[in-house]
């Protein structure tokens, strides 16, 4: 026994050491050291929690509550092949949870759950940035796209086979781009350090004023001026400022940081050092989603030759000023690309957004001065050098200079990335990207706007569809009750549960969602459903919570026919179904008969739709 | 210069000095605005939103905000107290709260604020989480079931007991709260009853053992006052902490 426990903890500590000395045994780098013992171990045991927290000097509750914050981290065992298949709505249109039944019969596994000879478990996750190539699954972190059931067929036997994933074919994990428009950034080729050498003949304050007079806007969301966050980021009291470029990437719909850091990785990393020269940061952080964790070596050989080729380091360009940049990867925990969640998962912590006041500009990382730009946003910024502010700012509209890449997907005969000056109408994108039967297209992701075909002349910009990217399509046969029930599934589990109203709000309209989709709703939910959403934008503490329940408000008032389709009663209908809440006593007795049922009258499966 | 600075509170002025928040400078003028998550002694954490107030037609968390020259600040209205209402059901049936059978009944905040914005019932569907209680420590109890994560006691084991005794694990509808120990119980920590986070909760989860109903309910402190009176006698008396030693 004394000895197997010490074998035990000797395998622990051969695979901990290594990471530990790695990270220096820093506590800021928590996160990357959970999701390296992961990686090798496949979970983390309660054994490995307490080591960790010995070797950081954190208390052992405090590892626990971060790994236990991330969806791809496990603290239980897992099965040797965890395969999870991509969630988002996109997914469900091309079928992902036939595929995914299929794969749970085959393998003889239930969804969520561990096969009994632990070599595999199923389950779902949310949106992984693959909808133009959907569906899409990752296994055992890696991304497997254009799922078919023959593809499933083959995955299964490969894992019966307990084949390693090195030997799986390579077109498996093919990734395409799918570049379908391109424009202003997509056309340009930047010999690495060009953008660099433009704006440092311009000093560092003529590089700003460059900056604010292109007037280019926050691409994550938001909607920041460049210019006006680099500027207080310049002037705010402190050294030792911070450049984060926020690849979190987890709208669901949206995929076009994953191209740009797949094709276009110098044009980000010029663009985070043109922001560390204008504001005079040392450090800088690529915030990668543990979904792209694929991209990762590919990103650090583009980082090692930046490094060689003296455009980061130690006197950038020889202009005096030193710069480099670390990834980081994130695991799973969609709240982490709000800037200062993201802020607290890069010091290992919980995401878990800050008070605001202050701002990261003022109080970000590691309390220091911190600039978080989308990855777009830093790219467009090489532009801004290249051709100067006033060239770029004649593209594009009075408040939205530029060009904004969409991510599209769903019913349309061409998906994948296109770039339009901004102003574009809906309509003119969706006859370029083949949709000739849309009945409505959700702008922004989960948490953007659902646009109904009469409003389709309306244009994306930021006075009029603002969008963090993603342009989900869908045709006349679509359900978008089910689009809006997806979504809301994905806000409450992503909430980060600080704050009440979001916590228990998401939770909440999740439930009224399902029974609706049961078939058990009435009028009265539908009020409730819209009290939930005043309490979500009034009182939630970011912005995940606030805009948690638009889709179902978007669709509530525009396609209202899919909801009071499936109200039982104008009037009040309870959610709790007494036969339901009987299929326990079913089981335990192994009956099933009529008898064994409470009449029709009060059973869900037989109420009327 | 030496001008005192005031915003208005529901049309009445109040003076504050800079950096304080809204609800301290409230709170220092003798208004009370509904809290749960903030305490005097701690910097503001802004979870639960008990303390929303509406400026300028946006909605803040009081607790956090610093109060700013000129702001028009709404609290004591029907549509915030409504809100307010509506975020007490929530943490009401988030949690499995059977108030009559409770140890913290009378002293509880949560039931109190409950009283005082006339919380006459749940509303939402309950979610009966399943929170086994872990009474493996000598002298004191925890009832997961009533916790509303308001930190206080991750927050005073950290900073004042220099124990980190608790903390928060997963997130959404399944975050709770762990103990620092492999075996997962307070037993096996080095938490004591003097601790000050052992004499901080709001609610009902940390309770001490063998005190239970020495005073019985019906006399306890918000069944004779409720608790917008007590929370600012409490101003009065000590300038300072305000929660109820039971
Ligand atoms: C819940 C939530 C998720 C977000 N996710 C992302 C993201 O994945 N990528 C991103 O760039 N911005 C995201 N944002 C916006 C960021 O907070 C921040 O505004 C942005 O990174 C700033 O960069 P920008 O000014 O270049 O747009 C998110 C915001 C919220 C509230
Ligand atoms: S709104 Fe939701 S995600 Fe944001 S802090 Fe609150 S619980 Fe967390
Ligand atoms: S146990 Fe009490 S003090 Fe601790 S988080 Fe829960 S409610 Fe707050
Ligand atoms: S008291 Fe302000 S959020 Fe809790």
């Amino acid at each position: 026994m004394e000895a197997a426990v010490s074998t035990a903890d000797s395998v622990l500590g051969s695979v901990l050491e290594p990471i530990l000395a790695r990270h220096r045994r820093d506590p800021v780098r928590l996160l990357q050291i959970l999701r390296e013992v992961q990686e090798t171990m496949g979970h983390i045991s309660p054994a490995a929690l307490t080591a960790i927290a010995r070797a950081l000097q954190l208390p052992r509750a405090r590892v626990e509550g971060v790994a236990g914050f991330y969806s791809f981290l496990y603290l239980e065992p897992v099965g040797q092949y965890r395969v999870l298949f991509s969630d988002n709505a996109t997914d469900r249109l091309l079928g992902n949870l036939e595929l995914m039944a299929t794969m749970c019969q085959k393998l003889w596994v239930e969804p969520g759950k561990v096969s009994e000879d632990g070599l595999v478990s199923i389950d779902t996750t949310s949106c992984t940035g693959m909808c133009d190539q959907g569906p899409a699954l990752l296994v055992n972190g890696w991304p497997i796209t254009r799922l078919t059931h023959q593809r499933v067929n083959e995955i299964c036997e490969l894992i019966r086979a307990r084949k390693p994933l090195a030997q799986w074919p390579r077109e498996y994990f093919a990734v395409a781009d799918h570049l379908r428009r391109k424009d202003l950034l997509l056309n340009s080729v930047l010999e690495p350090g060009a953008a660099l050498r433009a704006a440092i003949a311009r000093g560092a304050e003529g590089w700003l004023a460059e900056v604010q007079k292109s007037n280019l806007r926050g691409r994550g969301g938001a909607g920041f001026t460049t210019g006006v966050k680099w500027e207080a980021c310049r002037n705010a009291p402190g050294t030792d400022r911070v450049i984060v470029c926020n690849a979190d990437e987890g709208e669901p719909g949206t995929f076009k940081d994953r191209v740009l850091l797949t094709s276009y990785a110098d044009h980000v990393f010029e663009g985070m050092t043109l922001a560390a020269y204008a504001v005079g940061a040392r450090q800088g952080f690529l915030y990668l989603r543990g979904e792209y964790r694929y991209l990762l070596e590919p990103l650090e050989g583009v980082l090692a030759r930046r490094r060689a080729d003296g455009l980061l380091g130690a006197n950038v360009c020889q202009a005096g000023f030193d710069f480099d940049i670390e990834i980081h990867l994130g695991a799973g925990a969609y709240v982490c690309g709000e800037e200062s969640a993201l802020i607290e998962s890069l010091e290992g912590k919980r995401g878990t957004p800050r008070i605001r006041p202050p701002f990261p500009v003022v109080k970000g990382y590691l309390g220091r001065p911190t600039v978080v730009n989308n990855v777009e946003t830093l790219a467009k910024t090489v532009l801004v050098a290249l051709e100067g502010g006033e060239n770029f700012s004649a593209y594009g509209t009075a408040q939205s200079t530029g060009t904004k890449l969409l991510s599209i997907s769903g019913d349309c005969a061409f998906p994948g990335i296109y770039e339009y000056p901004f102003g574009v109408s809906i309509a003119q994108v969706l006859e370029d990207c083949g949709a000739t039967d849309a009945q409505a297209v959700q702008v922004g992701g989960a948490s953007g706007i659902c646009v109904a075909a009469y409003e389709f002349q309306r244009r994306i910009a930021y006075e009029d569809v603002p969008t963090a990217g993603a342009f989900m399509v869908f045709d006349s046969s679509r359900d978008l009750f089910e689009v809006a029930r997806n979504f809301v599934h994905f806000f409450a589990h992503e909430s980060c549960g600080f704050c009440t109203p979001c916590r228990v709000g998401t939770s909440l309209l999740k439930n009224f969602m399902d029974k609706l989709a049961d078939g058990h709703g009435a009028k009265y939910d539908l009020a409730d459903i819209e009290w939930i959403n005043r309490l979500l934008k009034n009182a939630s503490h970011c912005g995940l919570g606030t805009s948690a329940a638009n889709p179902v408000i978007d669709t509530l008032v525009k396609f209202r026919p899919a909801y009071e389709r499936r109200l039982q009663s104008l009037e009040f209908e309870p959610a709790f179904d007494l036969d339901k809440s009987l299929a326990c006593a079913r089981r335990m007795t192994g009956r099933d008969d009529p008898q064994a049922h409470l009449s029709s009258e009060f059973s869900s499966e037989e109420s009327p739709r | 210069m030496s001008a005192e600075k005031k915003f208005l509170l529901d049309g009445k002025p109040v003076t504050f000095n800079d950096g304080q928040t809204i609800l301290e400078a409230a709170r220092g003028a003798g208004h009370y605005i509904p809290h749960l998550c903030w305490h005097p002694d701690f910097p503001a954490h802004g979870s639960c939103k008990l303390c929303i107030v509406k400026v300028g037609g946006r909605h803040v968390s009081s607790c956090a905000m610093p109060a700013k020259e000129g702001m028009e600040v709404e609290s004591n209205t029907p549509e915030m107290n409504g809100e307010r209402r509506a975020l007490l059901q929530m943490l009401f049936v988030e949690g499995n709260h059977f108030c009559p059978s409770c140890e913290k009944s009378g002293n509880c905040q949560l039931q109190a604020l409950a009283y005082d914005l006339e919380m006459l019932s749940a509303h939402f569907n309950h979610f009966y989480p399943d929170r086994p209680v872990d009474a493996s420590h000598p002298d004191v109890l925890l009832d997961f079931n009533r916790c509303i994560f308001c930190e206080l006691c991750v927050r005073a084991s950290r900073e004042m007991d220099g124990k980190n005794i608790f903390a928060l694990t997963n997130r959404g509808i399944k975050k709770h709260l762990v103990v620092n120990a492999e075996s997962g119980r307070l037993g096996d920590t080095d938490f004591a009853a003097s601790d000050r986070a052992a004499n901080i909760c709001p609610v009902g989860v940390i309770l001490h053992k063998r005190q239970g109903f020495a005073k019985p309910i019906g006399q306890r402190t918000y069944d004779e006052k409720p608790i917008s009176v007590v929370a600012m006698e409490c101003v009065k008396a000590t300038e300072g902490a305000e929660e109820v030693k039971s």
